[in-house]
C-alpha cells in the first residue's frame, strides 16, 4: 500500500465514533503502517455531530486531517446531512440503512447497511454499533486485516466484553459481505 | 508490534516524555485542550512516587509547580490559552528566581475563551513577551506526537541546565491527534539533572561558580537555608535595590540564552536544498506545509520548508542566510500574523516575506499554503 | 541587645527590618521564632513562605528556607512545597490584603484541603506597603486613601473564614497579647492539618494616622481593651460584650486526615 487512505467516521457524541477510529488506526500500526487518528468536537459530551478521522499509509503522513475522504461512514442523519455534502466522486460512502441519502450526493458508491439495527437486534447491544461499523469498514476497505483489527479491538475494549465485541465485529464483516 | 510502538495522543506523549525526563511533581488546573496532560499525570505520578495536585486556579497551578521545583523535584504545569494568560506573572517569577520548570501550552483559538476545542498558534508572541519586564525565554514547538515526547524531555533538560522555565508550545491538533510513536528505551535519550551545591563549599545561592553556566540549586530541606524572591536580588538571594546589581543580574540571566544559541536552537529543513521558495512554519502548521510542498512539487514548483523547533530564541543566523538564498519566504502559521514579524525583523528586506494564516478555528490546509506560494511566485 | 532567640533564628545581616516604628509586625515575627524554638524544630526543615506586602517581608529576616512569592500566592506556592516534601514544616506569613483579597481563593482552598500548612495573617486592617488603601478587613466606615469618604465595604473575619472553609485549627490574637499569640502559633504549627492564626497588628503610619487612632501605644492599648477571649465572652452578659472583639481559639478539630498524608496513602496503595 503506497497511497494514503483517508477515512472519515461520523455520528453523534456517545456512539463511540472516536473509539472506532482508534481501533482502525491501531490495527494499521499493528501491521507496520503509519496511522493518524484525530477528531473534531463541540462542547457537548453526548449528542451533536461527532467526527473522527483516520489516515492510514505506508509512508510518513504529514497533514494530519482528512482532505478528501476515500471512505465516509455516517451513523446518524444529522451527521450524514453535515458531511455527505463534502464528498467527491472518489469516495465510498457507508451509511446506516436508517439514513436517507439525498440523490444529489456524488459518491463513487453508496453502501447502505443496517449497522445500528444489527447491533441492537442481532448482537443484542446497541452500544456496539461502532464495532459493527468497524467490521464493515474493515471488510469494505481492506485497508487493515481482520486479524489486526481483532487484536486492536481486544486491546481496547473493557474486560468481560470481549465476546460481545467480537460478535459485533463479525456481524460487521457479514453485513459488508452480504450487502 | 514492538511493545514500545503505540498509538498515542500528543498530550499523553507529553506526560510520557515528562516522566521519562524525571518529572515528579505536577500542579495545574483543567482546561481544554490540555486536560489530558493533567489527567495522565494524575494517573501516573503516584505510581512512581511523584505527586499531582489539581489546584484551585491556573495561577495556583504554576505557583504550586514552582514550590514543588524548589524542593528538588522536576516539576511541570500545563494549560491552554486563557490559562497561559493567567500564569504570566508567575512565569516571570520563575525566570527571575531561576526556577527550573516546564510550562506546556496546548494552544487553542483565542482571544478570551475563544474557541476552546479548536486549534491555533496564537501565543507565539505571548510566550516571549507575556510576562512583564525583560527576561530570557526558551520555547519549543513540536509538530508530531513523537516530537512532543522528545521536546518535553528536552524542555526538562533545558529547564534544569539553564535554571529557567521552558515553555512547550503545542496546539490542539498535535495535542489531541493520535499517531504512531515509538517510546524510547530508558537511557536512549540524555537526561540532565540540575547541579547541586558542592559539599564543603560555602553555598552562594545566586552566585555562579567558575565553569558553571548557572547558580547551583539547593533543594529546600537539604540543609542550605536560603532566600528566594521575585525582587531583584544579589548573589546572596536577598533583595537589592542597587541598579548596578539589577543590571548585572539581568544581564547574566539574558546571557544564559544569548550566549548559548547553538545549544538551544533546533530546526528542521525539508526539501530546501533545491527549492525556489522557502516556506517557514512550525508546529502543526508545518505538517500542512510539508503536504503542500509534496503537492507543489508534483506540479513542478520546487518549494521547501524551514521548520522552527525552537521558537525562542529565534534562529536568527539561519533565517538571515535563508533570506540571502531565497527571494521569497512564506510564513505559514495558524494566526493572523505573529512569528512573521520576527522573520521580517531578521530578514530586513533581504527577501520578500509573505504570510498565510487564519484564526477562525480551522486548520491551515495544504491547499491554502500552496495557493499562497503560487501567488507570491 | 543580645536576644538569643533573635541570634538563633534571625538573619542578623538583614536587620534592622524595614517596618515603621510602632508597627506590630515585629512582635508577631518574634513570637513565631519563639514558638519554633519551643517546639525544637530543625531550622533546615522549616520553610517560611510569604506573598507581597509589609508582613511578607518577614521571611527575609528569618533563617529558614524562605520563599517570598508573588502577591496573594503564598499559599499556592506553599502547597507545592508541602506536597512535594511533606517533611518540611511549612509556615505562611501573609497580610490581610495578601491573604483575603488577592489570595482569598488560595486561602479557602488550602483550608478546604486541610493541608498541613500554618498560616499566620498579620492583620493591620490596611494596605501598608502601597500607602494606606482600604483592605478586606478595614472596618466599615473607616478611612483609607482609596476610601476617602469612608469605607462602604463590609470586612472579613479571617479566622472564621478559614474555619468555615475547612481549616482544622483557627484562632485569633493581637500584638498586645503576645504570650497568648505565641502559644497559639505553637499550637498551630504542632497541629496536623491546615491551621490559621490571625493576629491583629497595628499600622500607626497609615491606618492609625488616617483614622485618628492616636499613637502606636494608644493603638496597642486599644487592642488590650477591646479584645476578649471567646471562652470569657461565653460567660459575659450581652451588655459587657458590646463594642468588643473576640479572640482565642475558635476551632480545633483533631482526626481529620491531613492532605499530604492522604496523598502518601495513595502512593502506598499503588505499590501493592
Amino acid at each position: 500500500m503506497s497511497k494514503q487512505t483517508e477515512i472519515r467516521l461520523t455520528g453523534s457524541g456517545g456512539q463511540g465514533i472516536i473509539l472506532a477510529g482508534i481501533i482502525l488506526a491501531e490495527a494499521a500500526i499493528g501491521e507496520g503502517n503509519n496511522a493518524i487518528q484525530s477528531q473534531s468536537y463541540g462542547p457537548e459530551a453526548r449528542g451533536g455531530a461527532s467526527k473522527a478521522e483516520v489516515i492510514i499509509s505506508s509512508n510518513e503522513i504529514h497533514f494530519p486531517k482528512v482532505q478528501e475522504p476515500n471512505y465516509l461512514l455516517a451513523l446518524t442523519q444529522v451527521a450524514a446531512d453535515k458531511y455527505l455534502a463534502e464528498v467527491n466522486e472518489e469516495c465510498v460512502v457507508i451509511v446506516d440503512s436508517a439514513i436517507n441519502v439525498p440523490s444529489t450526493v456524488k459518491a463513487k458508491k453508496i453502501i447502505s447497511i443496517p449497522i445500528l439495527k444489527t447491533a441492537a437486534e442481532d448482537v443484542g447491544k446497541s452500544i456496539v454499533g461502532n464495532i459493527v461499523a468497524v467490521g464493515a469498514i474493515t471488510e469494505i476497505t481492506g485497508v487493515v486485516s481482520r486479524a489486526a483489527v481483532e487484536t486492536a479491538l481486544l486491546n481496547r475494549v473493557p474486560k468481560g466484553t470481549e465476546d460481545l465485541n467480537k460478535t459485533a465485529l463479525e456481524a460487521g464483516y457479514k453485513l459488508a459481505l452480504n450487502r | 508490534m514492538s511493545k514500545n510502538i503505540k498509538l498515542m495522543q500528543g498530550n499523553e506523549a507529553c506526560v510520557e516524555g515528562a516522566l521519562y525526563a524525571g518529572m515528579r511533581f505536577y500542579a495545574g488546573y483543567p482546561i481544554t485542550p490540555s486536560t489530558e496532560i493533567a489527567e495522565k499525570s494524575a494517573e501516573l505520578l503516584p505510581t512512581v512516587g511523584g505527586k499531582f495536585i489539581q489546584m484551585e486556579d491556573e495561577i495556583a497551578g504554576i505557583a504550586a509547580a514552582i514550590g514543588g521545583a524548589l524542593t528538588g523535584k522536576k516539576s511541570m504545569t500545563a494549560t491552554s490559552g486563557p490559562g497561559f494568560s493567567l500564569k504570566q506573572e508567575n512565569i516571570g517569577y520563575a525566570m527571575i528566581a531561576e526556577i527550573p520548570l516546564v510550562i506546556v501550552n496546548v494552544q487553542r483559538g483565542g482571544p478570551s475563551t475563544g474557541l476552546p476545542t479548536a486549534p491555533a498558534q496564537g501565543e507565539i508572541m505571548q510566550a516571549k513577551w507575556g510576562t512583564h519586564g525583560d527576561h530570557p525565554v526558551i520555547a519549543l514547538s513540536p509538530s508530531t506526537v513523537r516530537e512532543t515526547f522528545d521536546l518535553t524531555v528536552r524542555a526538562f533538560n533545558l529547564a534544569e541546565k539553564y535554571r529557567t522555565p521552558v515553555m512547550l508550545l503545542t496546539d490542539e491538533i498535535v495535542g489531541h491527534m493520535r499517531e504512531k510513536i515509538e517510546i524510547p528505551e530508558p537511557g536512549e535519550l540524555e537526561i540532565y539533572n540540575r547541579l547541586e551545591p558542592v559539599e564543603g563549599e560555602t553555598y552562594i545561592p545566586y552566585g555562579v561558580r567558575e565553569g558553571d553556566l548557572v547558580p547551583r540549586m539547593a533543594a529546600f530541606g537539604s540543609g542550605h537555608r536560603y532566600h528566594v524572591t521575585g525582587l531583584f536580588h544579589d548573589e546572596t538571594g536577598f533583595p537589592s535595590n542597587s541598579t548596578e546589581n539589577a543590571g548585572f543580574m539581568l544581564d547574566r540571566m539574558m546571557k544564559k540564552v544569548e550566549d548559548n544559541l547553538d545549544d538551544l536552537i533546533e530546526y528542521e529543513e525539508y526539501m530546501l536544498d533545491d527549492a525556489e521558495v522557502c516556506i517557514f512554519s512550525y508546529g502543526s502548521s508545518a505538517r500542512a506545509a510539508k503536504t503542500a510542498i509534496d503537492q507543489l512539487r508534483e506540479e513542478g514548483i520546487k518549494a521547501g520548508l524551514f521548520r522552527a523547533i525552537t521558537i525562542w530564541p529565534f534562529a536568527e543566523k539561519r533565517v538571515k542566510a535563508l533570506a540571502e538564498q531565497f527571494d521569497n519566504i512564506v510564513v505559514a502559521e495558524l494566526n493572523l500574523g505573529q512569528y512573521v514579524y520576527e522573520v521580517e525583523r531578521v530578514v530586513k528586506g533581504a527577501a520578500k516575506v509573505s504570510h498565510v494564516g487564519k484564526a477562525n478555528g480551522d486548520v491551515l490546509t495544504p491547499a491554502e499554503i500552496a495557493a499562497k506560494v503560487k501567488e507570491v511566485l | 541587645m543580645n536576644n538569643p532567640i533573635v541570634e538563633k533564628y534571625f538573619r542578623m545581616d538583614n536587620l534592622p527590618h524595614i517596618w515603621c516604628p510602632g508597627c506590630g509586625n515585629g512582635i508577631i515575627m518574634l513570637a513565631l521564632a519563639k514558638a519554633i524554638d519551643s517546639l525544637g524544630l530543625d531550622k533546615d526543615k522549616v520553610c517560611v513562605v510569604s506573598g507581597i506586602g509589609c508582613s511578607s517581608r518577614a521571611p527575609g529576616y528569618l533563617d529558614f528556607n524562605t520563599l517570598h512569592t508573588t502577591h496573594g500566592r503564598a499559599l499556592a506556592f506553599a502547597t507545592g512545597v508541602k506536597l512535594a516534601n511533606p517533611e518540611l514544616e511549612v509556615i505562611v506569613i501573609s497580610g490581610d490584603g495578601d491573604a483575603s483579597a488577592i489570595g482569598g481563593n488560595h486561602l479557602i482552598h488550602a483550608a478546604r484541603r486541610n493541608i498541613g500548612i500554618t498560616t499566620i495573617v498579620f492583620n493591620n486592617n490596611i494596605y501598608g506597603m502601597t500607602g494606606g488603601q482600604y483592605s478586606p478587613t478595614t472596618p466599615n466606615g473607616d478611612l483609607g486613601t482609596t476610601a476617602p469618604h469612608g469605607n462602604i465595604d463590609r470586612p472579613f473575619d479571617i479566622a472564621q473564614l478559614a474555619a468555615a472553609a475547612g481549616a482544622t485549627y483557627a484562632a485569633r490574637s493581637t500584638v498586645y497579647h503576645a504570650n497568648q499569640m505565641e502559644k497559639m502559633i505553637e499550637t498551630a504549627i504542632a497541629h496536623k492539618g491546615f491551621s490559621m492564626v490571625e493576629v491583629i497588628s497595628t499600622c500607626p503610619t497609615y491606618y492609625g494616622r488616617k483614622n485618628k487612632k492616636g499613637s502606636a501605644a494608644n493603638m496597642i492599648a486599644f487592642l488590650k481593651d477591646s479584645f476578649i477571649d471567646v471562652k470569657v465572652a461565653e460567660k459575659l452578659p450581652e451588655e459587657k460584650k458590646a463594642g468588643k472583639f473576640l479572640m482565642g481559639e475558635f476551632k480545633k478539630e483533631e482526626g481529620v486526615v491531613e492532605y499530604t498524608v492522604a496523598y502518601e496513602s495513595i502512593i502506598e496503595r499503588l505499590k501493592k
